[in-house]
């Protein structure tokens, strides 16, 4: 056991649990803040394929990892706008719509990556740029925790970033205010002249964007290039995530770390022969465990 | 007919009409040779008879899928587990048809009907989360297939795998486990007749029974429904495990009908084609089948234009991604439809 200890719970591992967190946690974020506009979005996971593919490609063509950044968020917002729309608009159902969006995503980036590189599987053929890793000056140099902390991919530390700026536009900010009021009671929000549809759409597109940060990691910090379902699940767990946190920033945030936790586990495990497929399901039953607990829980304080 | 409900099939063509153009422009822009292209994708899958009854193999899983979906929808449950229960029901089928010693008719029956327990048992936990306690059986569901996906996967690895061949696959199925094959020159096996009975019996029972009924009227209005007498808590759980049977059956189906050994690795996507099957057929049974042998066309079509052209197949799943947009948009051609409903009062 000892021995397991020492080869686990190294500073390689918690480093890693940071770098696996990443595109989790981005996506989590936009998981909150579609769902606390009561439009779940469930294409966050093709949404992220989509976003790792352009970023990719776009930083080929440009040889920029900045414009393929810019690009793959943009084109996050495109996709949940498309989502929007068609949601909002022409009443699609917004789960069928998150279906749509998948579909499109799994088979269209191995479409366009045929076409761009001939290659149904990887672009690794075409030189595409990563985004900087960011040492931070005197950190870096703290023993064990410097080695942890610094040295990430600069789309960590966003990600990082990304839960403050959240969490305070969802309570600080008359965006959020509105966002929550829609959630919790689309008529009343109505009745006081918010405009649904508007605040509805924002909040869809906002969630596009943060998933983009997280595909852009994906092809272009994660590794540096973009492989068929690369995402491979990830969307999904920030769902999860986002069902355990309660649809709250910081809790959601916290529930992240635990599933990138799990996985930089079940990565490390998976080395010493022991079963990856089953400690992958690790988050997913913790989440239903959870769930579970809640609901019933609602539903005693319902019976009261 | 009311205008309504022709309305909506008028609606339903319009979008595969849609999606068929679009399926144009994309060969246009990507071929070498467009018209010929164009001509492989829409008359190709007619050429032969192999291709029709590549159409018809490709229907059976879907067919299954669409039906499970459709009743969840019909009761307005967004539940999209059929995904993992196709998966597990198949590695579960897998393994009685690989180790358990039965009589040729007896077992892939015995196969069959493991799959379609299995579906139930699963099924039953987000049904029992969202009639007793109200947890949502989207979020419950999504964590299952994830679930499922993994426990299947260790099957695979770990219990049943061929280590003699270099790809990940499971032994042999042993011959007395295969369906067999119902038309001969094609793969069309027996598997069709047991859609084609399983989609009698879901138009019967939802239409034709009384718990049908109940099922369908709780779809409409929980509230409603509530008021007038009817079990909601067992209506939702009744609705899952049917689900549950259906994926089960389809998910053990295609793997006795198609394969010699079980080669999922990843989740084969039938449960989404079946929201996406179920939308396109308004719900209802009998569409479900028209609206799989339709997707099944197109994807022999792309799968025709990709071997004698240069057009890859993942072309379908952009056609997918329209499909399901379009018609399940409540307010798409709003306008004619307000019009022309409203010519029909004066």
């Amino acid at each position: 056991m000892g021995t397991l200890f020492s080869m686990i719970f190294t500073t390689d591992f918690f480093y890693s649990i940071l770098r696996v967190t990443t595109p989790i946690l981005f996506a989590s974020m936009g998981a909150v803040v579609a769902n606390l506009a009561g439009t779940p979005n469930i294409a966050l996971e093709g949404i992220m394929l989509i976003t790792a593919f352009i970023g990719m490609y776009v930083s080929f063509i440009s040889t920029s990892a900045w414009i393929g950044l810019i690009a793959a968020v943009g084109a996050g917002m495109l996709a949940a706008g498309i989502l929007a729309f068609f949601t909002l608009y022409y009443r699609t159902n917004v789960i069928l719509g998150g279906i749509a969006i998948n579909s499109l995503a799994s088979g269209g980036t191995i479409f366009f990556l045929y076409l761009v590189a001939s290659d149904k599987g990887t672009s690794i053929s075409l030189a595409s740029k990563v985004l900087p890793q960011i040492n931070i000056p005197l950190i870096q140099d703290i023993p064990v925790l410097g080695r942890i902390i610094s040295g990430h991919n600069l789309l960590t530390y966003l990600s990082i970033l990304s839960v403050a700026v959240v969490y305070y536009t969802i309570k600080r900010t008359p965006l959020g205010l509105r966002m929550r009021a829609v959630g919790e009671k689309q008529e009343a929000a109505e009745s006081v002249g918010i405009n649904v549809i508007k605040t509805k759409a924002i909040a869809i597109i906002i969630s596009g964007a943060l998933a983009g940060f997280g595909g852009a990691f994906m092809s272009m910090g994660y590794v540096s290039w973009f492989s068929r379902d690369m995402v491979s699940g990830r969307g999904w767990i920030a769902i999860a995530a986002e069902a355990m946190g309660r649809t709250t920033a910081l809790g959601t945030a916290v529930t992240s770390l635990l599933f990138g936790t799990a996985d930089a586990f079940a990565n490390s495990v998976s080395v010493l022969g022991w079963p990856a497929d089953l400690v992958n399901t690790i988050p997913y039953c913790a989440t239903l465990v959870g769930l579970f607990i809640f609901s019933v829980r609602e539903y005693r304080k319902r019976q009261q | 007919m009311s205008r309504e409900r022709s309305f909506q099939i008028l609606r339903t063509v319009v979008s595969m009409l849609i999606a068929t153009l679009v399926a144009f422009v994309i060969i246009i822009l990507v071929s070498e040779t467009p018209m010929a292209s164009i001509k492989t994708f829409i008359i190709g899958p007619f050429t032969s008879g192999r291709y029709l009854g590549n159409i018809v193999e490709v229907a059976i899983p879907l067919t299954f899928s669409g039906l499970a979906m459709a009743v969840l929808f019909q009761t307005s449950l967004f539940n999209l587990g059929a995904e993992g229960i196709f998966f597990l029901s198949g590695a579960i089928g897998s393994l009685v048809a690989i180790w358990v010693p039965l009589p040729a008719f007896i077992h892939p029956l015995v196969a069959i009907l493991a799959g379609a327990i299995v579906g139930a048992v699963i099924m039953f936990i987000p049904g029992v989360l969202k009639a007793k306690f109200g947890a949502s059986e989207l979020v419950t569901s999504l964590m299952l297939n994830n679930i499922l996906l993994g426990v299947g996967c260790y099957i695979l690895n770990h219990v049943m795998r061929d280590a003699s061949v270099s790809s990940l696959v499971s032994l042999k199925f042993s011959e007395s486990a295969l369906l067999s094959k119902l038309i001969p020159g094609t793969k069309v096996h027996t598997g069709l007749l047991i859609v084609i009975a399983a989609v009698v019996i879901i138009y019967i029972f939802l239409y034709k029974s009384k718990w049908g009924y109940e099922l369908r009227m709780t779809g409409i209005n929980t509230a409603f429904a509530k008021y007038s007498g009817i079990n909601i808590v067992k209506v939702i759980i009744l609705a899952h495990l049917i689900a549950g049977i259906l994926a089960g059956t389809g998910g053990v189906v295609e793997n006795l009908g198609m394969h010699k050994r079980f080669e999922w690795t990843a989740l084969p996507g039938y449960g989404f084609d079946g929201a996406m099957i179920a939308t396109l057929a308004g719900n209802n049974p009998i569409g479900v089948v028209g609206a799989a042998l339709f997707v099944a066309y197109l994807r022999i079509g792309a799968d025709l234009v990709n071997r004698f052209s240069d057009i890859p197949t993942e072309m379908i799943s952009i056609l997918q991604c329209v499909i399901i947009l379009l018609v399940s948009a409540e307010r798409f051609l709003y306008k004619y439809k307000q019009k022309w409903i409203e010519k029909e009062a004066r």
